[in-house]
């Protein structure tokens, strides 16, 4: 445990890394866990499955019946909880590191913000160009094209001369605060109905998602990690402030720039996906590093634990609790009281 | 103000404390001419003389004179005297839980106290059925206080009082649960909801001075607590090492600022809910113009949250007449975009 030795380096033809098996370990682990969650989360439903027959389907070898269960039925939310899950979690784990603070998430990015009040809108205010939007659109596009048109506008008011991590979160409060007000403006000058349904949209769910939104978000979704992949090799170095990032060759000012456009658009595919489900890009990259004892959130492990974290907050929300309440309220609600455990448990080793 | 940088190097410390007080002098200032203007402005504009005639003359022969009084006794006085309140206790709340956290980014609400407010009302309408918000006052501070104690608790459990990093964590985890607990019963129950919607608009109006003095009394002991840690704060953010050595005793200074930030921030949303932003938005502003000394900043960001909450009531009466729009969506409303030109103009680097 108290082992101060410096962990060895790895070198593989032009590519190099630290070896850390404990790392290595808990990232096996999360991935296993995140896959049999995964087939979990199909087998169970009014046609119960067995966990056997789910992975033998999902490689092609069932059954007719059970295919169609699977593949046409649940398999959307259980892929739609895997995207939402990994892209928040890599979302945030880029966000905190590069601003070096962990209350920075993307939801301060503007993203949720703008997606919410773009929504709210368009369900409390009936009318017109609202019921027509809607109609032509439907809600989640023009919620996404709300969050990502807020997004990108936070990234340019905060570029001056390159991307600062400060300046990017300050501008991001701001802009999500003006979208909150006029959020709680709508909600206040709605009708009770209205706002009953607006709020349920508000927290995010993974009901009734289709193929054809699933493709997008997951082609989107892995293009961007795509990106992430090849960028995340700069990040390291940036931990240790401009300076150092600039010495060692690093173009910290692309690199910064690069990555939060990627953790903008992930929260946006997420945003598309299930709606703004709150907190799991706050919480996953902390749980994350407290994980794996690595002293920076790992872009891996805190997709792994994002995925974990909602499909694991869905299945409780459908199978353990008698109301049916949406899973971002049920990942909040498993996610805060883990984050505490984890806290306090390292506060009472040290304490020793 | 925009001239500080430009300034001579190193002026003399009499200097910059003149500076500094007349700054102090000339908010204590603005702050009362937004007081005074504050009686005469709303959906039925007064002059002067008449808010003179309303807030000393006793209820008359005259009919419109009573009127007068009694616009001005029971809704101008109040909501006035509640925002000036309500504003320095956020801005002086925001300024300590930055210190104390030593996070550019932490607010208020940090600590989980407008979650536990939130959490409060919307359970004990569940529960008891209440409907009038004067009855649900003092369970939302309640439910602020409990979840302040179990976020400093937690953070502080094995190492004495905890680190800020844990604090602050800590904090987000208890917000986030009680959120997600606020919004299973917001969604379950319509009465809550109902309450819920207007409670997180966060207003200055329609509270009496029967809340009002109570939540002045906690604010205050609040205030005398903040004040006596003020320069262990600046000795803090030299880092808990240094402070320990020069005699700072770390546990008892963050269980005072806590317990002081607990009172003042947890007392205010009580009686107007959740005003976000405020505290972060001074607090940034007040140490662009003092510098980082916290004896300082502290004056500053308790005033200037006054003077902008105070204006930001007064906006909010006037723009959607014959409605009006609660204090907190104007501040958001009004200051994140002044604030943001602020943070892109690159005031707050040093922060």
């Amino acid at each position: 445990m108290n082992e101060r030795t410096v962990a060895p380096g790895v070198r593989l033809g032009r590519a190099s890394f630290v070896w850390r098996p404990w790392m290595m370990v808990v990232t096996l682990l999360l991935t296993a866990a995140a896959f049999v969650v995964f087939c979990w989360s199909i087998a169970v439903g009014d046609f119960p499955l067995g966990l056997p027959q789910v992975i033998a389907t999902i490689f092609g070898q069932g059954e007719r019946v059970d295919e169609f269960v699977v593949m046409d039925l649940r398999m959307p939310r259980a892929l739609a909880g895997l995207i939402v899950g990994i892209a928040l979690g890599v979302s945030g784990a880029i966000t905190q590191s590069i601003a070096r603070n962990p209350l920075a998430s993307p939801d301060i990015l503007g993203i949720t913000g703008g997606a919410s009040a773009v929504a709210v809108f368009l369900v409390t205010v009936s009318g017109g160009a609202a019921a027509t939007i809607v109609s032509s659109v439907g809600l989640s596009a023009a919620a996404l094209a709300g969050g990502l048109g807020t997004g990108l506008l936070v990234y340019f008011l905060a570029w001056r001369r390159g991307i600062d991590g400060l300046r990017l979160i300050l501008i991001g409060i701001s802009v999500s605060a003006v979208m909150e007000a006029i959020t709680a403006w709508l909600l206040v000058s709605a009708d009770i109905r209205d706002v009953a349904r607006a709020q349920a949209w508000l927290v995010g769910s993974l009901d009734s998602r289709s193929w054809s939104e699933i493709w997008v978000a997951l082609w989107c979704m892995l293009a961007l990690m795509a990106v992430v992949a090849y960028i995340a090799f700069h990040l390291k170095p940036m931990h240790f402030g401009d300076e150092v990032a600039a010495g060692l060759g690093v173009r910290y000012s692309m690199v910064r720039a690069v990555l939060l456009l990627c953790a903008v658009l992930l929260a946006g595919v997420a945003v598309s996906a299930a709606g703004p489900v709150p907190f799991v890009a706050l919480v996953a990259p902390q749980v994350a590093m407290r994980l794996t004892r690595h002293p920076t959130p790992p872009l891996v492990a805190s997709g792994l634990v994002g995925a974990l974290l909602l499909i694991g907050a869905d299945l409780v929300a459908r199978t353990a609790l008698p109301v049916s309440l949406p899973v971002g309220v049920v990942t909040a609600a498993i996610g805060g009281p883990f984050l505490i455990y984890l806290l306090v448990r390292a506060n009472l080793r040290r304490g020793m | 103000m925009g001239t500080t940088v430009e300034d001579p190097p190193a002026p003399g410390v009499t200097e910059t404390r003149l500076r500094r007080v007349t700054g102090l002098g000339a908010l204590v200032v603005l702050l009362v001419v937004a007081a005074v203007v504050s009686l005469a402005v709303g959906a039925r504009a007064l002059s002067p003389v008449e808010v003179w005639h309303g807030l000393f003359t006793a209820p008359g022969a005259d009919q419109r004179l009573t009127e007068i009084t009694l616009i001005v006794q029971t809704v101008r006085v109040p909501r006035t005297v509640l925002a000036i309140v309500a504003g320095v206790a956020l801005g002086i709340g925001g300024a300590l839980i930055q210190g104390y956290t030593r996070n550019p980014i932490a607010d208020t609400g940090l600590l989980g106290l407008n979650a536990g407010a939130s959490f409060a009302v919307v359970s004990v309408i569940l529960v008891f059925g209440l409907a009038n918000p004067y009855q649900y006052v003092w369970f939302a501070f309640l439910g602020a206080a409990v979840a302040g104690v179990v976020v400093f608790g937690l953070a502080s459990i094995g190492r004495g009082a905890g680190s800020p990093l844990t604090l602050a964590l800590a904090g987000q985890g208890i917000a986030v649960f009680l959120a997600a607990m606020t919004t299973a019963v917001a969604l379950t129950d319509q009465a809550s909801l109902n309450a819920l919607r207007f409670w997180n608009a966060g207003s200055v109006a329609g509270v009496g001075f029967d809340v009002i003095w109570p939540v002045v009394a906690f604010i205050v002991v609040g205030l005398l607590l903040a004040l006596t840690t003020l320069p262990a704060v600046n000795l803090l953010n030299l880092g808990d090492d240094v402070a320990r050595g020069l005699g700072v005793n770390i546990a008892l200074t963050r269980t005072v600022g806590v317990v002081a930030i607990t009172l003042l921030a947890g007392a205010t949303t009580a009686a107007c809910g959740p005003i976000a932003f405020l505290g972060l938005m001074v607090a940034h502003v007040a140490r662009y113009l003092t510098g980082p000394d916290y004896r300082w900043l502290v004056p500053y960001a308790g005033l200037l949250g006054a003077v902008i909450l105070l204006g930001c009531d007064m906006v909010g009466r006037v723009v959607v007449r014959p409605g009006e729009l609660a204090a907190g969506i104007v501040v958001a409303l009004v200051g994140a975009p002044f604030f943001a030109a602020l943070v892109w103009r690159g005031k707050f680097n040093a922060a």
